[in-house]
């Protein structure tokens, strides 16, 4: 067994067993850090098949920015997970059929002839100075640069959505705009008033610190 | 013979890669101590005061007592905390600071491991340091915790946008994910450096990364006067110092990025004089003195405030810049970036 194969089975070991917790732990938040395990887990194994571009944009969206945000939620939700497992019995029938079809769907795809490891031998490495980043940014923004245009398009359009169901201008919003703050002058706010001191009448004589009046 | 001599190589290999990593942790951890002791003096003549001088000569001494101090306290786990993610959290946050310095280039050839997508790779491993912070307030069980928590996910997730987009003009300058590239790409002299022709790009970086280091005037994910110490409010001993070792080795490592990004590395600024890490030092200590400086100087942003700036501010910025540098580089004044 070569090191890179034993770093394989190392790391398939710990996404298979992360993947497993992500479903079986009884705690939402823990199921959640099991998720990033996972992915993190994954990443490490993309790297194996020098795929570093895509190992490190998985651990920068998913585990820095998609994960947080779904911890962000998790946490801060009060899950009763017995009133979850209420239905279990009722879904169980679909969960199943839903279940086979994906296995189907796995067996069909790894155990044919046409994805076999005979037909789709492991690609030749590459030298030390191959740049997975260039040679992916060359495909995408040539040969597929409609495709990726259209993806961003659309992700943009969702991004608008999102923001445009959701934006309620509240009516009792304190909301200050910054460029009024900054513009104030001191004499919008305040106004220096002369006056002559005055003496308190009957406490002459008492207080020292008055004494230079 | 043969396998025994195979296992010998491997042996070596290893041997020599720990102690390349202990050359890099051990004069870190070192600047983490005499980091927070340069904070205290600085900030002290500041605001005219002393500042430590009590242990060892002009107190010198300081740090190596204050952590002899928290190595001696008691942990205290408290009793309705999630014991494994309690210790899981301090870790979490360490780790990720220590290494993102694998791929810090100190001179074109001191480098651990010189790898080609390097500014990936610092980006990814520094974007995992917010779970330690959220996992530690939520494993706390305790509602100050969680609210610093909170406060300093979501100012974590928001910076990072503006200091990835404030990258992309980089290596979009540079043409190169390697940081041995990016420097190389700005020798030449002081006017070569990317702090030029990137400037908007190099003070959202900073600013940022001041936000990302949950450093004043960033600091409310700890908010002393409103929810006491944050997140890492029911930690003590060595499991709150490991929270201030990873804070400030933050620090040193969005300085050292920044110097290495924007201000040439450990290229020197004049022709005459020769390249080398005396440089990289030199420009690295400045920018923890702006740190500093920023520190004794700023009240603490509202939070609100915080959150525009970063979202309204910062992100319309770089996207803007990112498009006037791609529309440089397709005139004749592309050789200013190169």
């Amino acid at each position: 067994m070569t090191y890179t194969t034993a770093i394989f089975y190392f790391f398939a070991a710990i996404l298979v067993f992360a993947g497993l917790r992500v479903i079986t732990a009884r705690n939402p938040v823990h199921a959640a850090l099991y998720l990033v395990l996972a992915f993190f887990t994954a990443a490490g194994l993309w790297i194996l098949l020098e795929a570093e571009f895509l190992a490190i944009t998985l651990v920068l969206v998913y585990v820095g920015a998609v994960m947080v945000l779904f911890l962000f939620v998790v946490m801060m939700l009060d899950i009763n997970l017995e009133k979850m497992r209420e239905g279990f019995w009722d879904y169980l029938p679909l969960a199943g059929i839903v279940a086979v079809l994906l296995v189907v769907e796995m067996v069909l795809i790894l155990g044919s002839r046409h994805f076999g490891l005979e037909v789709m031998g492991a690609p030749a490495p590459h030298a030390a100075d191959y740049s997975n980043t260039k040679e992916l940014g060359r495909v995408l923004y040539t040969d597929y640069v409609y495709a990726f245009e259209l993806a961003a398009v659309i992700l943009l359009v969702a991004i608008v959505a999102a923001i445009a169901l959701t934006l309620r201008h509240r009516k009792d919003s304190k909301f200050i705009d910054p460029a009024v703050q900054v513009k104030v002058k001191r004499n919008d706010r305040l106004r220096i008033v002369k006056m002559q001191a005055e003496k308190r009448p009957g406490v002459e004589g008492q207080d020292s610190g008055e004494a230079g009046t | 013979m043969e396998s025994v001599g195979m296992d010998w190589t491997a042996i070596q290999t290893v041997v020599w890669t720990l102690i390349k990593i202990l050359a890099v942790v051990v004069p870190l951890m070192l600047g983490v101590a005499y980091l927070t002791y340069a904070e205290r003096k600085i900030i002290g003549w500041m605001q005219v005061r002393i500042g430590p001088n009590r242990v060892g000569f002009l107190g010198l001494l300081q740090p190596i007592a204050d952590a002899v101090k928290l190595l001696m306290k008691e942990i205290i786990i408290p009793s309705g905390a999630s014991r494994g993610l309690f210790i899981l959290g301090p870790i979490l946050v360490i780790a990720p600071a220590l290494a993102a310095w694998a791929v810090i280039p100190f001179t074109d050839t001191l480098v651990l491991a010189n790898i080609n997508a390097g500014l990936l790779y610092v980006m990814a491993v520094t974007s995992m340091g917010v779970y330690g912070v959220i996992i530690a307030g939520w494993a706390s069980n305790s509602k100050y915790a969680f609210l610093g928590a909170m406060r300093s996910a979501a100012q974590i997730i928001s910076y990072e946008i503006a200091m990835g987009f404030a990258l992309v003009g980089v290596l979009m300058a540079a043409q190169s994910l390697n940081l041995v590239d990016i420097v190389q790409g700005q020798s030449g002299g002081l006017h070569h450096w990317y702090i030029w022709p990137l400037f908007p790009l190099f003070v959202v970086y900073l600013v940022s990364g001041v936000a990302e280091t949950n450093r004043l005037p960033f600091d409310v994910a700890e908010g002393e006067s409103e929810i006491v110490a944050g997140f890492h409010v029911e930690y003590s001993g060595m499991a709150f110092a490991v929270f201030f070792l990873a804070e400030y080795a933050n620090m040193i490592l969005v300085s050292a990025l920044t110097t290495l990004m924007f201000l040439g590395g450990w290229l020197s600024p004049v022709t005459f004089l020769p390249d080398g890490i005396v440089w990289w030092l030199l420009k690295t200590g400045f920018v923890l003195f702006l740190f500093l400086w920023f520190r004794a100087t700023f009240p603490r942003y509202r939070y609100d405030q915080i959150m525009r700036l970063g979202w309204k501010v910062f992100i319309p910025i770089t996207i803007v810049w990112i498009v006037v540098v791609a529309g440089m580089m397709q005139t004749p004044y592309a050789y200013l970036f190169h």
